[in-house]
C-alpha cells in the first residue's frame, strides 16, 4: 500500500503526516514549548495515518517490527486496521524503532503518535524516556495506558520482579545435523512459538524426529520457566516470558500497569472489610473434573461455575456498594478471576457464569486468558466482574487472604486441595481431598452470616457437583 | 522469451518455469507487445496459398471423404510432403490444450486425430490443476472447521476436526479419472480419432506415432499442432525418489503428510500446496531464490497475500537461496537440503525436513518430437512459435503447417492459455487469421483466499506507461466493504484496478479473497472485448454479491474521457 500511502501524504495536510519531527526534551536549549522545533531532531514521532478520508482513528492490528529493529527508509513498520481495509504503514525516514506507543490491539486516533523512531542506537533510551514522561495521546489498549480498574493485590507480594528465575535446566538438543548443538533445529512452527513466548531456542530440548525441537517442546520450555519461578503468582494457564536479567539495587519506576494496581490498592483501604473461611472437600470435585477434563473443562471454570451457582442463592455476595449510601444487586452473575501476566495482574471476566454451560465457560476462559496474554482484552472483559476468584493453589499454596478490588462485593482466595486426614463424627478416621477457601467482603454490605450461608451452599455443590454440568 | 531465461538464472526459483497456472510468465511483455490488442477478434483476411496438386492417385480413396480444398497443401520448399491427408489436423499431446484444439477443429469440419502418448487430459486433469483443486477443496474446509475464532463469530459450535489421508487422497484421484472419463468420451462422441503412442515428426505435414513393442504407425496431416506440454522442472542437485522428495506429481498422491516439509519455490505450485500441507497439519518451510516471497505477483497484493496466507500459518521462510543439494531421506536420516546464497553461491544453512517438495516450475516436454527433421531447435526445451503459434525454424523462418500451443511453447503456461492458443490455431488453419491476446488471459491460485490476476501487475504497467507516455491510474476495494464478504465472515482481500485514466483502458486486474478465481472473470472479458471503464461501470451486479467488489472497483476508477490527466495519484480505498 505504499503509494497509497505516500500520495495520500504528500497530497494531505500536515495535519495528516504520519511523521513530524519533535525535539527531545532533554537536549532542547528551549524549554518553553515542547513540540519546539530544533535543527537535529533527532526522535521522531510515527503517527496514526489518514488511511481514508472518512478516517478519525485506527486500531493497531500488528506491529511488524519490534522495539529495537533497525528500520529503513520506506519499510513497512506496522499494519493499521482503518474503517475499510488493514494497511501497512510504512517508515519515511531510517533509524531504530525506539518505543512502541500503542499496543497491538489498541486504537489511537487520526495523527496521533503510535511509536517513536529513534536516529541512532544511542537515542533508544532518549526516546524510552520520553515515552514514559509524556503518555500516548489517544486511548490506547487496555494492559498498557488504560489499566484496569479491577486490578486487585491477591497476592502477598508478586516479587516477578524482584526474584531472578530459578535456571532452567537444559541440555543442547541433539541432532545428527545440529553440529554439536551449534545449530538449532527446530521446526517452522516451534520458531514461531519461542519468537512469541520469549524461549531461547538453543536451551529447549527437542523431542521430535532427529531431535528435531517441535512446538510442544517450546511450550513445555515456557513452562518450565514459568514453574521454575515459584515465587511468581501465576494463576490459570498462563505462561509468562523467561524473567529477564534484574539489576539488583536499582530502583524502577512503575509501568502503568502498576501505578493502577498501587491506586488501586491505596483505594481499597477504603473499604471495611472482614474475612470468612471454610474448609471444603474436593474428592467429588477431583473426580467430576478427571470424568471431564478431556473435553477441554478446566479447573477454573469449574470453581467459576460453583461460586456462580452459590451466588445465585446468595445475591448479595454479589452486589456492591459504590458510594456508601446505598448498594445495587448486580443483574447478572460475573465471575472475575485474577491472572499474572508479565508485570502485572488482570482479571478477565466470566460473564454470566451461572447461566453458560461448563464447556461453553471453559472455551470462554481459554479464549480471555489467551487474549490477556497478548494484552487484547476489551475493558468490559476485565472491569465487569461481580465477584473476583483467586486461587493459588497450583504453587501449593493451602492458605491465603485477598485483598478487596473496590467496587465489588466480595473476593474469594482458594488454597491448594491436598489429602488431608479427616475424622469423621462416627469416630473414623479417612483420608480426603481439601481444600481452604477464605473470603473477603465489603462488611458495609455483606454481613458475617451471609458470608457464611454463602460458604456452606458453595461447600454443598462442590461436595455434590453433579449441578455443574447441567 | 523471458521466461525461459530466468530459469538459467535462477533455476530454483518457481516463476522460472511454470506449470499451467503460472503467474510469472506475465514478464514476456517485451515479446509479447504484437499481441496487446484491444480486440482479440478475427481478422476475416484469408491465409494460405492453396495449391491443389492431386497428382498422387493411391490416396484418392482417403481424400474422396474431404472436400477438394480441404485437399491442399503448401509444398514450397519441401517436395517430399504428401499431397493428400489422412487427416485435416493431428495434434500430438492430449492434455486440455490438444482437446481444445480438437473440439474446435471438428466444430470447424475438420478432420481430426489427436495422438496421446500417455494419458487423456494430461498434467491439469491427471497431475495439476484437478487433482489439486480437490485437494484444496479438502483443505479449506478443514481450515474453516478448525477456526475457532472464525466459527464462533458466526454462532457455530463443531468439535475437533479430522481427516483420514487415504480419503482425501482417493478424492483427488476419483476426480482426475472422472475428468478423464469425461474428455475421452467427449473426443470419441465428436468423432476424433485418439491414436496412442508417442508422436513423432517425420518430415512437414507427416507424423509416426507407436507404443513400444508395437510396429509404428504414420499418417498425414495438412496441419500439426504440437502440445506436448510439461513435466515438473528439477534442478540439478536434486534427487527426486518419489518418497520423500517429491514433485507435484507424486504430492497430489498424497501418499503421506509429513509433520515439516520444505517447499522448494514459492510461485503458485507451491503457494498450493503450503495451503494443502498447513490444513492437514504440516508445518512448512519455504526456500525461494529471489529476494522476496510469491514472485510475479503484484506486490501488493503479494504482501497482503503473505500476510494472510504465510505469516500467521506454520511456516516460515528462507528468501535468496538456492537448493544446491537435496538428498532424500534414507537409513534413518532426514532429508537433507543444503542451501547457497543464489548470489554468492556461498553455502548458507542446511535443513533436515521430513520431506521435500520442488515446486521449481515446469520444463517442456519436448524430446523425441522429431523436431530435428525439420531443422527446428528448441530453446531450452521450448518450441520458439510467433505471435500465431507458428513454428519458427533455426533459420529463423515459419515451418509451415506446424504449430505449437501449451506448456510446449512456454508463453504462458496455463491450461486454459494452451487451449486458447489451440483454438486460435484453428481459427487459422481453417481459413480466419487470429492472434490470441494473452494479457486478456486470467489466472488463478486457489489457495484460501484465492489469488487471481489478469493483464499487467503494477510495475509492469509503470514500466509500460513511461516507455510509452501515459498515465496509469490505481483503483482499489476491498472485500472488508462488501457485504457478502462480510456476511461470510471473509472481510480479508483486496481488489485493485490498474487503468489508464485518459482512455478508461483496463491494463490489469488483480484480486485477493474469498473467490478471486471466481471474480476475475469480468475484467479479462472486458480486456478482451476492449471494454472501457467508463461503459463496464455501468453494467449492473446483482445485490448482495461478491461481484459487487468489482463493481465497486470500477465505480471508483476516475476516468477523465478526452482530458489528458496529468495527476498519477491513486485513488484511496
Amino acid at each position: 500500500m505504499a503509494h497509497l500511502f505516500n500520495s495520500t501524504l504528500t497530497s494531505s495536510s500536515p495535519s495528516l503526516r504520519r511523521f513530524s519531527t519533535v525535539s527531545k526534551p532533554s537536549l532542547n536549549p528551549i524549554t518553553t514549548t515542547r513540540r519546539k522545533m530544533r535543527i537535529q531532531a533527532k526522535i521522531r514521532e510515527i503517527f496514526m495515518p489518514a488511511l481514508s478520508s472518512t478516517m478519525t482513528e485506527g486500531k493497531i492490528v500488528s506491529w511488524i517490527r519490534s522495539e529495537g529493529d533497525k528500520l529503513s527508509k520506506g519499510e513497512s513498520v506496522v499494519v493499521v486496521e482503518s474503517d475499510k481495509a488493514d494497511m501497512d504503514v510504512e517508515t519515511f525516514y531510517d533509524g531504530y524503532l525506539a518505543v512502541i506507543m500503542v499496543e497491538e490491539g489498541g486504537v489511537a486516533s487520526v495523527g496521533s503518535a503510535i511509536a517513536l523512531l529513534a536516529e541512532t542506537e544511542a537515542e533508544i533510551a532518549d526516546a524510552k524516556s520520553k515515552a514514559s514522561n509524556s503518555s500516548p495521546i489517544s486511548t490506547a489498549p487496555p494492559p498498557k495506558s488504560d489499566p484496569p480498574p479491577a486490578l486487585a493485590d491477591l497476592a502477598p507480594s508478586p516479587a516477578v520482579a524482584t526474584t531472578p528465575a530459578a535456571a532452567v535446566v537444559v541440555a543442547s538438543a541433539v541432532h545428527p545435523a545440529s553440529e554439536g548443538g551449534r545449530r538449532i533445529v527446530a521446526s517452522p512452527y516451534a520458531k514461531k512459538l519461542a519468537k512469541d513466548l520469549s524461549v531461547d531456542l538453543s536451551g529447549v530440548v527437542g523431542s521430535g524426529p532427529m531431535g528435531r525441537v517441535v512446538a510442544k517442546d517450546v511450550e513445555a520450555a515456557a513452562m518450565t520457566v514459568a514453574t521454575a519461578a515459584t515465587t511468581a503468582p501465576t494463576v490459570g494457564a498462563a505462561k509468562p516470558a523467561p524473567v529477564p536479567g534484574i539489576e539488583l539495587g536499582s530502583v524502577v519506576p512503575f509501568t502503568t500497569m502498576q501505578s493502577a494496581v498501587s491506586r488501586n490498592m491505596l483505594e481499597s483501604l477504603a473499604v471495611p472489610t472482614f474475612r470468612v473461611g471454610y474448609t471444603i472437600n474436593t474428592d467429588a470435585l477431583d473426580a467430576l473434573y478427571k470424568k471431564i477434563k478431556s473435553k477441554g473443562v478446566t479447573m477454573t471454570a469449574l470453581l467459576a461455575k460453583a461460586t456462580a451457582l452459590a451466588l445465585v442463592k446468595h445475591p448479595i455476595v454479589s452486589s456492591s456498594c459504590k458510594d456508601g449510601k446505598s448498594f445495587t444487586y448486580n443483574s447478572s452473575i460475573n465471575i472475575a478471576v485474577a491472572v499474572a501476566i508479565d508485570g502485572g495482574l488482570i482479571t478477565p471476566v466470566l460473564q454470566d457464569a451461572d447461566k453458560v454451560d461448563i464447556y461453553s465457560l471453559s472455551r470462554k476462559w481459554k479464549e480471555l486468558v489467551d487474549k490477556a496474554r497478548a494484552k487484547q482484552l476489551q475493558p468490559h472483559e476485565y472491569n465487569t466482574g461481580t465477584f473476583t476468584l483467586s486461587n493459588l493453589g497450583m504453587f501449593g499454596v493451602d492458605r491465603f487472604d485477598a485483598i478487596l478490588p473496590p467496587g465489588t462485593g466480595a473476593i474469594m482466595a482458594v488454597g491448594a486441595s491436598q489429602p488431608t486426614v479427616v475424622a469423621t463424627k462416627d469416630g473414623r478416621i479417612g483420608m480426603k481431598s481439601q481444600m481452604q477457601v477464605n473470603v473477603t467482603a465489603d462488611h458495609r454490605i455483606i454481613y458475617g452470616a451471609d458470608l457464611a450461608s454463602f460458604l456452606q451452599t458453595l461447600a454443598k455443590i462442590i461436595e455434590d457437583p453433579k449441578d455443574l454440568t447441567l | 522469451m523471458h521466461a525461459v531465461s530466468l530459469s538459467t538464472s535462477h533455476p530454483h526459483s518457481s516463476p522460472a518455469i511454470a506449470r499451467s497456472n503460472h503467474f510469472g510468465l506475465y514478464s514476456i511483455t517485451p515479446s509479447n507487445k504484437p499481441l496487446n490488442l484491444p480486440f482479440c477478434g478475427l481478422r476475416s483476411e484469408a491465409q494460405g496459398i492453396f495449391q491443389l496438386k492431386r497428382s498422387e492417385t493411391h490416396r484418392a480413396i482417403v481424400s474422396s471423404r474431404r472436400r477438394a480444398k480441404k485437399l491442399s497443401a503448401s509444398l514450397s520448399n519441401n517436395g517430399s510432403a504428401p499431397t493428400s491427408f489422412d487427416y485435416d489436423l493431428v495434434i500430438i499431446g492430449a492434455g486440455v490444450g490438444g482437446h481444445g484444439a480438437a473440439l474446435h477443429a471438428v466444430e470447424k469440419g475438420l478432420k481430426t486425430a489427436i495422438i496421446e502418448g500417455d494419458v487423456i487430459g494430461g498434467t491439469c486433469v491427471n497431475r495439476g490443476c484437478v487433482p489439486s483443486k480437490a485437494l484444496l477443496a479438502v483443505s479449506g474446509r478443514m481450515r474453516e472447521l478448525q477456526n475457532d475464532h472464525h466459527l464462533k463469530a458466526l454462532g457455530l459450535q463443531v468439535s475437533a476436526a479430522g481427516y483420514d489421508r487415504q480419503g482425501v487422497a482417493d478424492h483427488a484421484n476419483n476426480l482426475a479419472s472422472k475428468i478423464r472419463n469425461n474428455l475421452t468420451n467427449s473426443l470419441k462422441a465428436l468423432g476424433v480419432d485418439i491414436l496412442t503412442g508417442v508422436g513423432t515428426i517425420l518430415g512437414p505435414q507427416k507424423v509416426k506415432y507407436g507404443q513400444v513393442g508395437f510396429s509404428d504407425n504414420v499418417v498425414t496431416a495438412k496441419d500439426i499442432i504440437i502440445a506436448t506440454g510439461s513435466v515438473p522442472f528439477v534442478p540439478k542437485g536434486i534427487e527426486v525418489d518419489g518418497k520423500t522428495v517429491i514433485t507435484s506429481d507424486h504430492a497430489l498422491k498424497l501418499e503421506f503428510v509429513p509433520e515439516w516439509i520444505a517447499i522448494v519455490g514459492s510461485g503458485y505450485i507451491g503457494l498450493e500446496f503450503s495451503d494443502v500441507y498447513t490444513a492437514l497439519g504440516s508445518e512448512v518451510t519455504f526456500i525461494e531464490a529471489l529476494d522476496q516471497l510469491m514472485p510475479g505477483f503484484d506486490p501488493e497484493i503479494g504482501k497482503l497475500a503473505q500476510r494472510v496466507l504465510i505469516h500467521p500459518r506454520k511456516i516460515d521462510f528462507h528468501t535468496g537461496v538456492f537448493a544446491s543439494k537435496i538428498t532424500p531421506a534414507k537409513d534413518g536420516k532426514p532429508v537433507t537440503i543444503e542451501m547457497i546464497d543464489a548470489k554468492t553461491k556461498e553455502p548458507k544453512d542446511t535443513l533436515e525436513v521430513d520431506a521435500a517438495l520442488i515446486a521449481t516450475g515446469r520444463a517442456p516436454f519436448t524430446k523425441g518430437l522429431g523436431l530435428e527433421n525439420i531443422n527446428v531447435v528448441t530453446q531450452r526445451g521450448f518450441v520458439p512459435v510467433d505471435e500465431r503459434m507458428q513454428v519458427i525454424d533455426a533459420d529463423g523462418k515459419m515451418v509451415p503447417h506446424l504449430y505449437c500451443i501449451g506448456d510446449a511453447n512456454g508463453k504462458m503456461m496455463l491450461a486454459h492459455a494452451a487451449s486458447a492458443q489451440g483454438i486460435s490455431v484453428v481459427e487459422q488453419v481453417s481459413g480466419k487469421d487470429h492472434v490470441l491476446n494473452h494479457l486478456s488471459i486470467p489466472a488463478a491460485c486457489f489457495t484460501h483466499p484465492e489469488i487471481s490476476m489478469v493483464g499487467l501487475t503494477e510495475p509492469q504497467a509503470r514500466d509500460k506507461a513511461e516507455k510509452e507516455g501515459f498515465e496509469i491510474s490505481i483503483a482499489k476495494a476491498s472485500f472488508k466493504a462488501n457485504t457478502k464478504a462480510l456476511a461470510e465472515n471473509e472481510g480479508e482481500g483486496l481488489a485493485k484496478l490498474i487503468y489508464r485514466p485518459d482512455n478508461g483502458e483496463i491494463l490489469g486486474v488483480h484480486i485477493f479473497g474469498l473467490h478471486a478465481a471466481d471474480l476475475i472473470h469480468e475484467a479479462s472479458n472486458a480486456i478482451a472485448l476492449g471494454t472501457r471503464i467508463q461503459d463496464i461501470k455501468f453494467a449492473v451486479h446483482a445485490h448482495p454479491t461478491l461481484s459487487e467488489i468489482l463493481d465497486e472497483l470500477f465505480k471508483s476508477a476516475q476516468v477523465n474521457d478526452r482530458v489528458f490527466s496529468s495527476t498519477n495519484e491513486p485513488v484511496a480505498v
